[in-house]
């Protein structure tokens, strides 16, 4: 079970009143208690059970402008104590940084709002094994299907957030994932896909049959890939990989990246980085929402932000100290982004795929090609051509390779939107980025 | 050693009945308990940015049966919480009935010594080298727009009991310092990274000035890449530097030779044990025993000792790595691979130290032989897709190569290639195999644990690379 606000709230303020009584000016501390169960299945049978009881404990003390941290997750008073002195002595010695402290008290998140995070329904293990017995029965139907592999995660957190200024807040939070990947193979040559659900709520999951279908579906499609020439071309993503771009936009926006001097969008604030038809939003409270949360890791207060507006970029990403360093409050964003999403485009998806005679449609990325610091793009691919409005054959080992300034004004939208991730983009169109193949 | 029990309501022998009692129908599993301290410190824009310690201790309890594994691990060590994973295992596992197989080989080898890193030096000492680094490279003029340096380093220990109380025992040392460098020049920035690590103290590192040598080759790769032309795009011969690139191995072949994706037919290996993946001359170990690197162990993560694995000799296919559970299923011995980031996460076959060893020839003829291609030196990381067998790595330090004469350096690409067939395309092997500076990390399955990579120089026929210049 789930241990309750009450325990975890014992266990900061003990923290808070030892580290002040050793000399701590400032403090801040988060208690952490998570429960997970995990079943998986393989070829139809139960491969592995796995069950997960952590508690954690991430204090920092301040002495001045002198700053340590530590962590554990051995909750016991004995083990606190000492640990708490160990973080004294650090702080005590740590050069001190006139940007360290604790965030401002008037930007703390005042009242929690019931945000729909917390499922309390269990279910059970053996409830998971039938679902997933209905994952791999539909994954495998197809004779071209030699594996599947299918897994449910059920995941219960509660904590609490609390520092010397007086704020303390926190709540249970919830989280049911599914996930099916399936092996096709043809001519001893092997492609694997997969499909994978993660909701809130117990009953918003993907049916078994859905996820298993679009896994061996998938899968089978990827039979056959050709490699092609190297040529400049049309590149669409996916909806599962699009939300890259958005993940790439965050890093560059963070407020650590833009005072280190390290990012490609340095300066561009109310610039214009996208198309003037493109809106970046980056909201924390969407009902039931994956990435949705009263306040971000400092306790700051988070609202909507528009990142992007009308192609323009608006905001950073900010904390409490690199807000300073650039002389910004902070906006909630200790931690990152929350719900992130491009605003639907105009284009249906049919539309789009039409739009030129020939393009390549991008359903897998690998490797870690992107730069932030120079905004250089070049990572591993594979997907389809398609000609004429139709996926016409599977490509594989090739790479595609741009500069995101670049990339990012040649964004062209579809309207697909689905809210499926923490971070969400429709299907996605870059002109003329360079694919090395042949 | 840590005595895992001290300040709990149980004890070691109350601990063994309970392994006992909840093992005694299946074919393995064990109580695996550890202790783990680490610290980061870093200091990044002329600031020590943070100074964390961590402490971090608990078990996992694992049953197996068949093919089936069941795990709980928790970071509450007590009677309660052991008693309660025991009826989680035992439910899992109620309807299967196996045999407990005791036989575990011993050691008396030890690859590092038990010491804590974290204590060995002190915490002013650690900012002062930090801070040394910091305005060393500064110092090298107005260029130098970044610094970040780093310090990581961790002990653990850990302590397997397995049925009929047979406890295994290990410590582990590790560290890590790494220094990151940002120039700027005529409104051009790039990065150049380097760090040196493994199972030693800090000061086996950087003593007598060494530091510097990590610094001034952070700087040294900034400053190439500030050169840097667009890369090409396409097919074209690549010639890759000794040492760290060897990073091609680890993805493109040394994933496929694990165990568990051999075992369940999904690795593009499977079906190819005993025939030639590779051209004459190349052959590749995984080796967990030498010393002191970072991905040496003296016993696996199932207690099993470690050993030098052949996994290709002379072209052939010979070996997988193996941790017991595959190596169960597939008839044969497990080869100490079975390894895991945390007491939080299941084993599997992992890699170590993947080894390409040294062949016949030189650099020079390599790179004289190539009328167009690329000269590889240094990589950022890569990853594989298992079943398909493409992998891709990424140069942080890449030249181009025309006429048998190294040109100017490239931007940052990704090189895509198929594992089977990659190793085929090598047409020599240098004479000058290199250890990797004791930096990887490897990531499966969400773990990621300490890795070591060495090969010589190599030259590879055919690879796409994937600049932006047609």
């Amino acid at each position: 079970m789930i241990r309750d606000q009450e325990f975890l709230r014992d266990i900061a303020s003990y923290c808070i009143e030892n580290s002040k009584k050793l000399g701590a000016t400032d403090v801040g501390v988060k208690v952490i208690h998570s429960v997970s169960e995990n079943v998986s299945f393989r070829n139809k049978k139960l491969d592995e059970s796995n069950r997960a009881d952590s508690f954690a404990v991430n204090l920092t003390t301040y002495i001045e402008k002198k700053k340590s941290s530590i962590n554990s997750s051995d909750l016991s008073k004995s083990n606190l104590e000492k640990l708490i002195e160990r973080c004294i002595d650090a702080t005590k010695i740590t050069p001190s940084d006139e940007n360290n402290s604790l965030p401002d008290k008037d930007l703390m998140s005042k009242e929690i709002r019931d945000l729909n995070l917390y499922d309390e329904t269990h279910y059970p293990n053996d409830k998971k094994i039938e679902f997933l017995k209905k994952v791999e029965e539909t994954a495998s139907t197809d004779e071209k299907i030699v594996n599947t592999e299918a897994g449910f995660t059920e995941n219960k957190n509660n904590f609490i957030l609390a520092n010397s200024n007086g704020f303390l807040g926190g709540y249970k939070t919830s989280n049911f994932s599914s996930s099916c990947v399936a092996v096709s193979r043809i001519n001893g040559a092997m492609e694997r896909d997969y499909e994978f659900g993660s909701t809130r709520f117990l009953q918003d999951m993907m049916k078994p049959e859905e996820i298993g279908k679009i896994a061996a579906d998938k899968a089978i499609k990827k039979l056959g890939p050709k490699k092609i020439k190297s040529e400049k071309i049309g590149v669409i993503f996916d909806k599962r990989i699009s939300k890259g771009i958005l993940s790439t936009l965050a890093s560059a926006i963070s407020a650590s990246a833009i005072a280190r001097g390290t990012s490609f969008l340095k300066d561009q604030i109310n610039s214009e980085v996208f198309p003037n038809s493109i809106n970046i939003i980056d909201d924390p409270k969407i009902e039931k929402g994956l990435g949705s949360q009263n306040f971000d890791s400092e306790g700051v207060e988070t609202n909507s932000l528009k990142l992007v507006e009308n192609g323009i970029l608006k905001n950073y990403l900010i904390d409490t100290y690199y807000g300073k360093k650039l002389n910004l409050k902070s906006n909630g964003r200790s931690g990152g982004t929350t719900n992130l999403y491009f605003e639907n485009g105009t284009l249906s998806f049919k539309n789009l795929l039409n739009s030129e005679k020939k393009f390549l449609y991008i359903t897998e990325t690998i490797g870690h090609g992107g730069n932030i610091i120079t905004g250089d793009y070049s990572v591993g691919a594979s997907g389809f051509m398609v000609e004429d409005g139709e996926l016409t054959y599977p490509v594989s080992e090739i790479t595609i390779a741009g500069n995101f300034k670049e990339m990012f004004k040649n964004i062209t939208l579809a309207n697909d939107l689905e809210m499926k991730y923490s971070t969400n983009a429709p299907t996605l169109l870059i002109n003329q980025m360079t694919v090395a193949g042949k | 050693m840590s005595n895992f029990f001290i300040e709990t309501d149980t004890d070691t022998s109350q601990a063994e009945a309970i392994v006992t009692e909840t093992l005694k129908n299946c074919d393995d599993g064990e109580l695996y308990l550890e202790n783990h301290k680490s610290e980061s410190i870093v200091l990044d824009d002329n600031k020590i940015k943070s100074s964390t310690y961590n402490s971090d201790k608990g078990y996992g309890f694992r049953a197996v049966t068949g093919e089936v594994v069941a795990y709980s691990h928790s970071n509450d060590i007590s009677k309660e919480s052991l008693r309660k994973s025991s009826e989680n295992l035992k439910d899992t596992l109620k309807s299967k009935k196996g045999t407990y197989n005791h036989e575990i080989p011993k050691t008396n080898s030890k690859y590092y010594e038990n010491i804590n890193p974290i204590e060995s030096k002190t915490f002013d000492s650690k900012i002062d080298l930090l801070n040394s680094a910091n305005n060393y490279l500064r110092s090298k003029g107005s260029i130098v727009n970044q610094v970040t340096a780093n310090f990581l380093g961790e002990h653990k220990s850990i302590e397997i009991i397995r049925s009929d109380n047979q406890v295994l025992k290990d410590d582990r040392p590790l560290v890590r310092f790494n220094v990151s460098v940002v120039l700027e020049k005529d409104g051009k920035k790039e990065t150049g990274v380097y760090g040196v690590g493994g199972r030693q103290s800090y000061d086996d590192y950087l003593k007598d000035g060494s530091w510097k040598d990590v610094c001034d080759e952070a700087f040294r790769i900034a400053n190439v890449n500030l050169e840097s032309k667009p890369a090409p795009a396409g097919e074209m011969k690549v010639v890759l530097g000794p040492g760290w690139p060897a990073i091609l191995i680890h993805e493109a072949i040394g994933h496929g030779l694990e165990g568990d994706f051999n075992r369940k037919k999904t690795s593009a290996f499977h079906n190819l044990m005993g025939q030639r993946v590779a051209s004459e001359g190349v052959t590749i170990v995984d080796d967990g025993t030498l010393h002191q690197r970072r991905g040496s162990l003296t016993i696996d993560d199932e207690g099993t000792p470690t050993e030098n694995t052949v996994l290709i000799e002379n072209g052939i296919l010979k070996n997988y790595m193996q941790d017991r559970l595959n190596a169960r299923l597939m008839g044969t011995k497990s080869t100490g691979s079975g390894r895991r980031e945390s007491y939080k996460h299941v084993v599997l076959p992992r890699m170590r130290n993947t080894m390409m060893l040294s062949g016949k020839y030189s650099q020079d003829e390599m790179i004289s032989s190539v009328d167009k291609g690329i000269f590889a030196v240094s990589f950022g990381g890569g990853q594989v897709d298992i079943t398909s067998g493409k992998f891709v790595f990424n140069c942080t330090e890449a030249y181009e190569i025309n006429n048998g004469k190294i040109g100017s350096p490239i931007k940052g690409a990704t090189l895509i290639g198929d594992g089977p067939s990659i190793l085929k395309e090598v047409s020599l092997v240098g004479n000058d195999m290199k250890l990797d500076p004791g930096i990887g990390t490897c990531g499966k399955a969400g773990q990621g644990v300490p890795v070591g990579v060495a090969q010589p120089s190599i030259l590879i026929n055919k690879m796409t690379v994937g600049g932006t210049k047609l």
